[in-house]
Formats: structure tokens, sequence, C-alpha cells
């Protein structure tokens, strides 16, 4: 690690905090600003202007819209979020009831995918052109092209209409044994992996295939080495910096499935409260729970560029 | 040196024969599946055999028949019709959508590799900050803050489509404004739109057709996602997605209701997504040959 690294990770760490504070900005901007009174539509139509005018000042509303955006951005850094108005409960506190439940789903889904493509990405960068390579790039593209509600609706009459394995669309909450466990998550899992695994394997077969096609693979071809040593002990070792960026990327496509996932499968989740609040026209709701996401989704795309700057040898040695 | 090892393409000539008519066995598939659905978004509701609205059965969630092909849904109402009519929904919106989007993104592209350099970054950074929003999230708080309606839909998908667009297409533009020709044009005193219309766009029209056609696939999936969730098309007027949503309540008996919507999603986008994959290998294979 030299000056030029670090210099180049603090870039990139300052890029993502300006680009998570103009999101914040668009965030506000329209939850907050662009639909108009906030205190006119809750109060209907037929409000004297008096009572419009009390409620105006009560909410803070006739402050200019930037300060009551940096009000608002404070608030969210130190964790008062406002109170939800459908639950009439601090927002703080209804989304750390709902946080663990989402990150359990998440960490099973990245358990459960990582291995699986990586494993399919490697045996089909080394039978390139083979079975299981076109068998994948199929799966792929329509893993991809499918929506995840599709492949939900699938997996429920599969495994729970006809086979009878699991219970659909139930949710216990008390989970002791292993074996509510894997009846609680098979689904919601096996649904999130399917397009996680197409994509992480087909970014790790790319990976692994730019290594294939260099010349010291092509050196260690030549003098004899077998397909598995050059693979596993060639390839792999400098393939690893791409994979792990293929990695964060594709986990940051959860994002957008955990959303569908948790309400086709009633999962008490921070995506299936997003939901909600959208439907309720929860605010305060909305505007943490869009916070919480693009945040993390921010830092995974921020993980993968870094694990690219640090894999890169030419910028090591410098 | 080291170079040229590196970047002369993968020793696999005995793979491409195969490959071949594999990929444009699955492109041709793809092909005819756009086109059906072009076809059924838009003469769909005149061959819809009942009205969209009646009940005509007594049976809800009844299985396919000759009477009604595709069963009924939750209220006794012909699948068959109502996928013919929402299929206009579904396709239509993702279609003008994209339209917008792509020709959204392309112009901005093209006015900012023709105009001076402070605007050109300013458009780029702004894209850039928009691209950092999840498009899901973009749709829920667009919803949560306007309501849903078909406009707004419309809005919200070329608003978190444009940036991608406007990235593709400034990338290719910026390479062909390099060019000597492009050049040639500007020292003869050429205006700036006729740089960008006469001497760029023609250059970059196939990939951003070819982009654009992706980007339809991802509207149709972020449209249908919305109104599986109850916040995209609404009632009585339903998509592919809202006729997913409206009959979830069939699930567990395995109600065609709810299979055939989704599916008929799926084909959509599989067939997309499969003609655009084959036109793309198709073009770099005939670039790489030259």
């Amino acid at each position: 690690m030299n000056s030029n690294t670090l210099w180049l990770i603090g870039r990139r760490l300052g890029a993502a905090i300006v680009t998570l504070l103009i999101v914040s900005m668009v965030v506000f901007a329209i939850t907050a600003v662009l639909p108009g009174d906030a205190a006119q539509q809750s109060l209907g139509q037929f409000a004297t202007p008096e009572q419009v005018a009390a409620l105006r000042l009560k909410m803070g509303l006739d402050q200019p819209g930037v300060l009551r955006y940096l009000h608002w951005l404070m608030g969210l850094l130190s964790g008062e979020m406002g109170v939800s108005v459908s639950n009439a409960m601090p927002v703080s506190d209804l989304m750390a009831g709902r946080v663990p439940n989402t990150l359990m789903l998440a960490a099973t889904t990245a358990l459960v995918s990582v291995p699986v493509a990586l494993i399919l990405g490697i045996g089909s960068a080394m039978g390139r052109g083979g079975r299981i390579d076109s068998f994948l790039s199929f799966f792929t593209l329509t893993m991809v092209a499918v929506p995840e509600f599709l492949v939900a609706t699938l997996a429920v009459l599969i495994f729970a209409v006809n086979l009878g394995w699991l219970s659909a669309l139930s949710y216990s909450s008390e989970i002791t044994t292993p074996l509510q466990f894997l009846r609680t998550y098979a689904l919601p899992v096996m649904t999130l992996c399917c397009v996680i695994v197409a994509q992480m394997a087909r970014m790790t077969r790319a990976a692994v295939i730019d290594q294939l096609d260099s010349p010291y693979v092509e050196m260690a071809r030549l003098k004899g080495v077998s397909k598995m040593r050059i693979v596993l002990r060639h390839a792999l070792p400098n393939a690893i910096g791409p994979i792990a960026n293929a990695i964060a990327l594709s986990l940051s496509y959860l994002l957008g499935g955990v959303v569908i996932v948790e309400t086709i499968f009633n999962y008490p989740g921070i995506a299936s409260l997003m939901v909600d609040a959208v439907t309720n026209r929860d605010m305060a709701l909305v505007q943490a729970c869009t916070m919480l996401f693009c945040t993390a989704y921010l830092t995974l795309v921020l993980i993968a560029d870094l694990c690219a700057i640090l894999s890169n040898p030419r910028l090591r040695n410098q | 040196m080291n170079n040229l090892i590196v970047k002369s393409p993968p020793a696999a000539p005995e793979l491409a024969g195969g490959k071949v008519s594999h990929g444009s066995w699955l492109g041709l598939a793809g092909a005819a599946m756009c086109v059906i659905w072009l076809l059924v978004a838009i003469f769909g509701p005149w061959l819809a055999p009942h009205p969209v609205g009646e009940v005509v059965s007594d049976n809800v969630f009844d299985n396919l028949s000759i009477a009604y092909p595709f069963g009924t849904d939750y209220l006794g109402r012909d699948m068959l019709s109502r996928i013919l009519v929402g299929a206009r929904f579904t396709v239509g919106l993702a279609l003008v959508a994209a339209v917008m989007a792509s020709g959204l993104g392309t112009s901005f592209a093209l006015l900012s590799v023709v105009s001076p350099k402070w605007l050109d970054e300013l458009i780029s950074r702004l894209m850039d900050a928009f691209i950092s929003i999840p498009s899901k999230m973009l749709a829920l708080i667009m919803v949560s803050a306007f309501g849903s309606s078909v406009t707004l839909l419309i809005c919200t998908a070329v608003l978190s489509f444009t940036p991608g667009a406007f990235r593709i297409a400034r990338s290719m533009a910026v390479n062909i404004e390099a060019l000597e020709y492009v050049q040639v044009a500007r020292t003869r005193g050429e205006r700036r739109l006729y740089v960008a219309c006469v001497e760029i766009l023609p250059n970059i029209l196939n990939p951003v057709l070819t982009d654009l056609g992706l980007r339809f696939g991802y509207i149709v999936l972020l449209l249908s996602g919305m109104s599986f969730l109850g916040l995209g098309v609404q009632p009585p007027d339903a998509d592919l997605g809202s006729l997913v949503r409206e009959n979830i309540g069939g699930l567990n008996q395995g109600a065609p209701a709810i299979v055939i919507p989704a599916l008929a999603i799926g084909t959509l986008t599989i067939g997309v997504n499969l003609f655009i994959d084959r036109l793309s290998s198709l073009r770099s294979r005939r670039s790489g040959g030259h």
C-alpha cells in the first residue's frame, strides 16, 4: 500500500460521500418539497386558513426548503427520523425492529449464492463453449430477464403446492429448530438467489476467462500443468479482485429483489415496511427507508470499486 | 508486443460453428416472441372474447377449459380477455417510456459532446447522481410523493433509465467525436447541431437502438413490479403485473390465473433479451471481422 493507492481510495471515499449527499437532496426534494403543502394535504380541502397556518408552523413548513433539508439531514445523522404517522411510533423504533430480519435474509442469501455462483462461474470458464457453459449463458439471460414474482410463484407452486415440502407464504416469528429455519427461509432465499447467482456466475466466468486468455496461463499450459492446477493456482489468485468486485455488485441487486420477495412471502423486513409506508403515504418512514436502501446500495458499489482498486497490481507496485 | 498477445481473440475456432446455429435459433425465437407481443398489444383488445370487466363464470380460479382457455380470475372473469387487454398497458407504457428515455439520453449525450466542457461536466455529474438511486427506490418515492398514475409511471421510468442511456450514448459519441472526419467538419465551420445530428448520430444509432431494446425490458420489469406491489397501474385498469397481484389468492391452489400473467411477462422480457443478445453478438462478430 503506497501513497498513490491511499490517495485513490481517499478520493473514491470522498466521491461516495458526495454522491450520498446528492441522493439525499434528491430524495428530500421529491418527498418533501415538490408535492406541495403537506399541511393542506393532511387537513383536507375544508380546513380554514388559520388551521392550515397553525399546522404549517407546527410542522416547520414556514421555513425555507434548504433549512428544512439541513434539519432533516441532521436528524437522519443523529438517528432522529421523525414519527411515522400511520403507526404512531418513532421511525427509528419501527426500523430497528425490521432491520435484523432483512439482514438475516440478505446474509442467508449471500451465504448460499456466493459459493454456488463461484462454482458455476469457474466451472463454465474451465469448460468454455461446453454444455455447462451454454446452459449457464442461457440461464443467466433468462434469470436476469424474468420478474422476481414469476420465480417466486413457480417456486411456491412446485415446492409448496405440488410437492408439499414447504409451507407457502407464511412466516413464523419463533424459530427454534434448524428445520423451522429451513421451512421459513427456503423459498425467499431460493427466489433471491436465482437472480443473484446468475449475475455473479456470469461475472465470475468473465473474470476467470480474462485470466485464462493471458500469456502466463498459456505458458503454464505449455509446461504441461494440469487444468485444475492452472485454474486454482495460477488464474484464480489473479482473478480474486474482479471476482470480489463481481460479488459486491451482484449483491446490490438484492435491494431491488428484496422489495418483491418480502411482499410476496409476507416477510416482516424493512422492504415490506417501506412498501406499506408508500401505500399509506407515510413520508417520514418512506424517507428513512429510502436513505437506508440507497446507503446500502452505494456501500456495496463502493466496496466493489475498492476491491478493483486494491487488486490492481499496477497501482500497488508503482 | 505484450499487448498484441493479450488482445488476440481467444483461440477457439472449433466452437464457432456449433454456437452460431444455437445462437441464431434462440435469437429467432426471441424475435418471434417480441413480434407476437407487439401484435397482441396492438390488436389484443379487439380479439378479446369477453368484455374485460365482465364476470362470465360462477367458478373463481377455474382451470383451463375450452370456454375459458386461460381459466378465470378471482371474480370469475375471463383471463384470456384480461391478458389480451393488459398486455397493451405493459407493452405500451414500457415502449413509450423506453423511447423517451433513450431519446432524451441520446440527445443529452450529443449535446454534452458538442458543447463546452463546463456544460458537459454539469450534465455528466447530474446523470451520475441519478444513476446511483436504484430504479425501484426512485419509483417507490415518486409514487409515495405524487400518487400513482400512468403519467407518473412513465415519468418515473424515464427519470431512472435516461442516465444509463446517456452514459452509453456519450461514451460512443466521445469516440466518434475524436475521429478525423468530425474534426474536418468542425474546421469547415459546420454548426454544432449539424455536427451532432449529421456527423455523429448516424454512427451511434445502431448501438443506441440495441440499448433501447434492453431498456424496454428493464422498464417492463420495473413497471410490472410496481403493479405487483399495488403501486403501479391502478384498477379498474390492469397491466400484466396487476393481474398477478389481484390473483395472488389463487397461489395456494396453483390457479392458472396467477401463473399465466407471470409467465406472459417472462416470455416478453426473455424474448426481448434473447433477440437483443443475438443482435449484439452479430454486430460484434461483424466488427471483429474487419
